[in-house]
């Protein structure tokens, strides 16, 4: 490819090279961790393409949560822990009855009585207030229908006292409940994991439900018939959950609230989003180019940001569905955290079809059908006449780094986000953590540190733990969150000392592990 | 330049013939309607490009193409392969209403299919416009006729009495979906194309020529999908 030419049309194209220039004066080259957000490396240099501020919605709950926390659940508590033995302990007459129930054919067929369900490390149930099965990660809906109903009678038995049930703990297992009415969803967790990092799990969960259905179509259901059977209406979409639980085991980016690029030299991605940027349309909110669950670039109209959970929620439905891959696809979609009332309609289609690029575009308009599909040929044949496709592709090949590269001796991995654009970046895991069951230890120590971070009483700016397998690090300033997985034979004075390498490093290839310059149309 | 192009899933096919004579190009709106599982998109891709590939379950609508030559026109469907789940019902009039074919799968081995695609029928009856649309009844999976639930007269017998075409036919195989799409070629061009503003033509984009672009778009005036 010809490096000079799509360069020089960014400049003459977008005519911002100029204060793009002014502004990398003033982000050092060496950036301390005091440095203040919006320096930080990878921070956007004109505006963010996601919001940051929580929602609404959440404010409150966390308010309330608040509120919950002063309300003392002792009483409740001791009640519950003989109920819970129902939910997590012996067999039940119940569950023995289910013994002999014979199962149809369905992958996730498990017998809900056996040690094996029992001992999974993270049961989801979702039900409706009325206690009716809506989802379980393991086993049938159909099976657990009378746990479910135990479940639903512990919130209603607490709720009748005026009070929230938000937890159980017993026999190394936590029961956390979310309720977001019209569902209830419980999570039965045997990790390590603080209440407070399950219920942002089940949050998570709520939300895939919410995008498929729309909160006002939820409501409307179940106002008009209380025992409406949901399966009906998720029938099919299982699958969503499941991936989307398998992702909060294994993906950084939902403990992080953050999404990761695919490193692009900053003059490709520039004409990749000049090319996005104009093939908008009247209705068009979002253009999104993904590779696989990175994101190449996204162009969004000004004054309309995108979630990170709404953009979560993209990646897990593109990444869970093959049909996509078959023409073009047009679906309703609702992004909860944009507006929980309403679809937008997406145009979604990879670049080719053997290929990881997949295109999205987001319209307001169900009839907006054509006018997407012409945003994308537009979109395509910019991309060509500036052959910045062909450096895509070749960056394609590359998707991620060795973490040698950052040159810091007994490092092994880190997880680096910068909070003012909502990105992080992350190498390629090494040798050491190369089967599944390291990658998900590794993401359970991150997850630790993470909680320990944010912990909602005693959060921490920095935390350092040692133990025989690795040594880790994390740090969070106003400007990142850190961290660090060092080898056992890694000190803390090193670790210490690699923050300021690490951080120079990133600096240094911020441009082409970031999205430095967001557009919109 | 243009052969830059990556393929676009769906797009035009390039058909190079050697024309001796202009023929006409109509365009066809083709909709699948049937329960999850039945292989609408199966049949689709077959039609679309003859291929076979087990895809996940349709999420909202996919939209393919196919083109079929016939003695003195050529008609290109525009393929809208609906997704069976009953959440995204709520959307599916958009793809039926003003279709010049619809197509209305199950499967031969689930009689609920069967019973579905009827209620499938007096949905689009009440949108018919007699002689607007050609109607078709397809029984998939007849390679599965061990397991058979729906038989050949069931379905003949429905097509009969509602005056629907009727075919079986087995997207796995690759049985009669060759002849279905030829035979709705035909029927479609019988019955619609001769009509006054029966089919519209369709005009291929000229992809280089990006300035005419936004003035020309062929796309905007005729096919708005839905009403
Ligand atoms: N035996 C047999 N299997 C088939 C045939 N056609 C499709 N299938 C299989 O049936 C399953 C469902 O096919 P799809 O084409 O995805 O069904 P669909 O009607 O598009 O389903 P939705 O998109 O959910 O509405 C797949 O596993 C196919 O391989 C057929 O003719 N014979
Ligand atoms: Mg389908």
């Amino acid at each position: 490819m010809d490096g000079e030419a799509p360069r020089a049309a960014v400049s003459w194209e977008n005519g911002t090279l100029a204060p793009i220039d002014r502004l990398r004066l003033e982000r050092a080259d060496s950036p301390t961790p005091g440095l203040v957000e919006g320096t930080e490396p990878g921070a956007g240099q004109k505006s963010a393409m996601f919001v940051h501020a929580q929602s609404f919605e959440d404010l409150t709950s966390e308010a309330e949560e608040e509120a919950r926390r002063e309300a003392d659940l002792d009483k409740s508590e001791g009640e519950c822990s003989e109920e819970l033995k129902l939910l997590v302990g012996e067999k039940t007459i119940e569950e023995q009855r289910n013994d002999n129930f014979s199962i149809e054919d369905r992958s996730k067929e498990e017998d809900v009585s056996s040690e094996a369900w029992r001992s999974h490390r993270k049961h989801v149930f979702v039900l409706s207030e009325a206690g009716k099965p809506i989802y379980t990660r393991y086993g049938t809906e159909e099976a657990l229908s009378s746990t479910m109903g135990v479940m639903m009678a512990l919130v209603s038995f607490v709720e009748a006292e005026k009070n929230i049930i938000r937890s159980i703990h017993a026999d190394g297992c936590k029961v956390v409940f979310l309720t977001k009415s019209p569902l209830v969803l419980v999570g039965v967790s045997r990790t390590c994991q603080s209440d407070k990092e399950l219920m942002r799990e089940l949050q998570y969960i709520y939300y895939q439900i919410v995008s498929l259905l729309t909160l006002t179509q939820l409501n409307h259901i179940f106002q008009h018939k209380q025992n409406y059977d949901l399966r009906r209406l998720l029938a099919g979409s299982e699958y969503l959950t499941d991936n989307l639980l398998h992702r909060l085991d294994r993906d950084p980016g939902l403990l992080l609230s953050a999404v990761t690029c695919l490193p692009l030299a900053s003059s490709a991605r520039d004409v990749v989003s000049t090319s996005l940027q104009a093939a908008k349309a009247k209705n068009l909110v979002f253009s999104i180019l993904v590779a696989g669950d990175r994101l190449v670039t996204l162009v969004r109209k000004k004054d309309q940001f995108l979630h990170h959970i709404d953009l979560h929620l993209v990646f897990n439905l593109v990444g869970s569905s093959s049909s996509f891959r078959e023409g073009e696809g047009w679906t309703p979609i609702c992004l909860p955290k944009f507006n929980t009332a309403g679809f937008f309609h997406a145009h979604i289609s990879y670049l080719e079809p053997a290929s990881e690029l997949c295109l999205i575009l987001v319209s307001t308009d169900r009839e907006d059908f054509f006018n997407m599909s012409d945003c994308k040929q537009r979109f395509l044949e910019r991309l060509n006449k500036r052959s910045a496709y062909q450096a895509l592709k070749e960056a394609l090949k590359c998707p991620s780094y060795s973490v040698a590269q950052v040159g810091i001796p007994e490092l092994r991995h880190f997880l680096y986000k910068s909070k003012s654009s909502g990105l992080y970046t992350s190498p390629e895991f090494p040798f050491v953590y190369q089967s599944d069951e390291e990658q998900e230890r590794l993401m359970g120590l991150y997850q630790d540190l993470h909680s320990r971070l944010h912990h909602p009483n005693r959060p921490l700016r920095s935390f350092y733990r040692c133990t025989a397998t690795e040594n880790l690090l994390a740090w969070v300033t106003s400007g990142f969150e850190l961290y660090l997985c060092f080898s056992p034979l890694g000190t803390k004075a090193l670790a210490v000392s690699a923050v300021t390498k690490l951080l120079k490093w990133i600096r240094k290839e911020e441009d082409r592990l970031f999205i430095l310059s967001p557009l919109t149309y | 330049m243009e052969d830059n192009l990556p393929a676009v899933p769906g797009g035009a096919q390039r058909h190079s013939v050697t024309l001796t004579r202009p023929v006409q190009t109509l365009r066809v709106k083709m909709v699948l309607l049937g329960s999850s599982g039945v292989g609408k998109s199966s049949l689709a891709l077959r039609f679309s490009k003859n291929e076979l590939r087990s895809t996940s379950p349709t999420v909202g609508c996919a939209y393919l193409t196919s083109v079929v030559h016939l003695s003195d026109v050529t008609l290109r469907f525009e393929i809208w392969d609906t997704a069976g789940q009953e959440k995204y019902h709520s959307v599916t009039p958009l793809y039926y209403r003003g279709a010049h074919a619809a197509l209305l799968v199950y499967d031969i081995s689930k009689r609920e299919t069967f019973i579905r695609a009827q209620l499938w029928l007096k949905e689009l009856e009440k949108q018919y416009i007699p002689g607007s649309t050609v109607i078709w009844l397809v029984g998939n999976k007849c390679d599965l006729d061990q397991d058979r639930q729906v038989s050949v007269q069931d379905g003949l017998g429905l097509a009969n009495e509602r005056g629907l075409f009727f075919t079986e036919t087995s997207a796995l195989s690759g049985d009669q979906v060759n002849e279905l799409l030829l035979a709705i070629a035909h029927r479609v061009y019988e019955c619609i194309g001769v009509q006054q503003g029966g089919l519209s033509e369709w005009q291929e984009m000229p992809l280089v020529n990006v300035h005419h672009r936004h003035t020309f778009n062929p796309f905007a005036s005729c096919c708005k999908v839905g009403p």
